[in-house]
């Protein structure tokens, strides 16, 4: 059954009771140690693969050279053709026989090789992949686990301390009232700031001509006029 | 990181808060360890924090089962759908009985991140509550 389904059906089930696990803490470990296998195995292929590619290329270089040897030595047997010197036209054709083999021995390393190579370089890919499907299947566990134990502890502490999670409705209405009362209390403070007794007895004798005056222009006139 | 940095960050923010609120936070015993963490002035919703190998979970409660208006569950369930993917930062889920609101963290969050997961989370489940209330009893 598949993590995701053992999930499912141990939350819809009722598993859900504090202390009892999704996936039993044998079976988790027993998943780390697949994971640390897992790992352990990548590890393994890519050094096999590190050392499968140097063997590969060492390969491929001495049959260059070989080429190139075969190449060099057929030059000098049709030198030794045109010279009419037939023996060592022979002695050299017998040593480009030789490498010959052995190009076609380096050519079969080279290609077994590069077969090994791809091989190490799929089975790497699927090895990773399915690491990264085993650790998301155990963090799919855990937080189900640990959000199971949250809740536990979240219960316990509201049942402990007497007090319990309120109705939502409830809950958001005495938020907005404390709300209200804030914006309220904010507001009657503006208010009572600008409006204290003194400054509105100010404000009454102002508007009534008496006491000290806005200065304008006229009042500065007729205090010139006067003089 | 743990909830207990968590807690002493958001404690002692006072006035250099970077969201405009004030915290209160209180760590819950169990066998995980949990803050509860309080907005000033919505006590009554608190965000429940937890910590896990990768990944720090908030969750608000919204309302449970039993308040639900039973013939509009579905009508419900779908709103609350529809409303997932534009709601911010936040996710709807059930835990045993109760809906709730979350927001997932990477274990590598900053303490601003978490501030402002917390307080966008909050928002939200006001937000959700009331838009909601006509499924509710």
């Amino acid at each position: 059954m598949s993590i995701f389904k053992k999930i499912i059906t141990a939350v819809r089930g009722g598993a859900s009771e504090a202390g009892e696990a999704i996936v039993d803490a044998n079976s988790t470990r027993i998943f780390e140690q697949e994971i640390r296998d897992s790992e352990k195995h990548i590890t393994i292929a890519k050094r096999d693969l590190t050392e499968v590619m140097a063997k590969q290329m060492q390969a491929a270089r001495e049959l260059s050279q070989l080429q190139a040897s075969i190449k060099e030595h057929e030059g000098y047997a049709m030198q030794a053709l045109n010279q009419g010197n037939e023996a060592l036209a022979i002695e050299v054709a017998e040593k480009i026989a030789e490498l010959e083999t052995n190009a076609a021995d380096q050519q079969q390393a080279n290609e077994s090789f590069l077969k090994s190579a791809d091989r190490l370089k799929e089975l790497i890919k699927k090895s990773e992949r399915q690491l990264t499907e085993y650790k998301r299947q155990l963090t799919m566990v855990k937080t189900t686990e640990s959000v199971q134990k949250a809740t536990s502890a979240i219960t316990d502490n509201f049942s402990a301390s007497n007090s319990k999670l309120l109705n939502a409705k409830d809950s958001l209405e005495r938020i907005k009232k404390k709300q209200a009362m804030f914006d309220d209390k904010l507001k009657a403070a503006e208010q009572l700031e600008s409006e204290t007794p003194e400054q509105d007895l100010k404000k009454k004798l102002q508007a009534a001509g008496i006491g000290a005056q806005a200065n304008s222009a006229q009042s500065v006139l007729d205090r010139l006029k006067n003089k | 990181m743990n909830i207990h940095t968590i807690a002493t960050h958001l404690n002692k923010l006072a006035d250099d808060t970077d969201t405009g609120f004030n915290f209160d936070c209180t760590p819950i015993d169990g066998e995980i360890d949990v803050l509860q963490v309080e907005i000033i002035g919505r006590e009554e919703i608190p965000i429940f924090v937890s910590i896990s190998d990768n990944q720090i979970l908030c969750i608000a409660y919204l309302w449970g089962e039993d308040e639900i208006k039973s013939e509009l569950k579905a009508n419900m369930m779908e709103a609350m759908l529809e409303m997932n993917i534009p709601m911010p930062l936040s996710a709807f889920a059930k835990v045993e009985d109760k809906y709730v609101v979350f927001g997932a963290l990477s274990i590598n969050s900053s303490l601003e991140d978490i501030e402002l997961e917390l307080v966008t989370l909050s928002d939200n489940s006001l937000e959700v509550i009331s838009e909601m209330d006509s499924y509710l009893n």
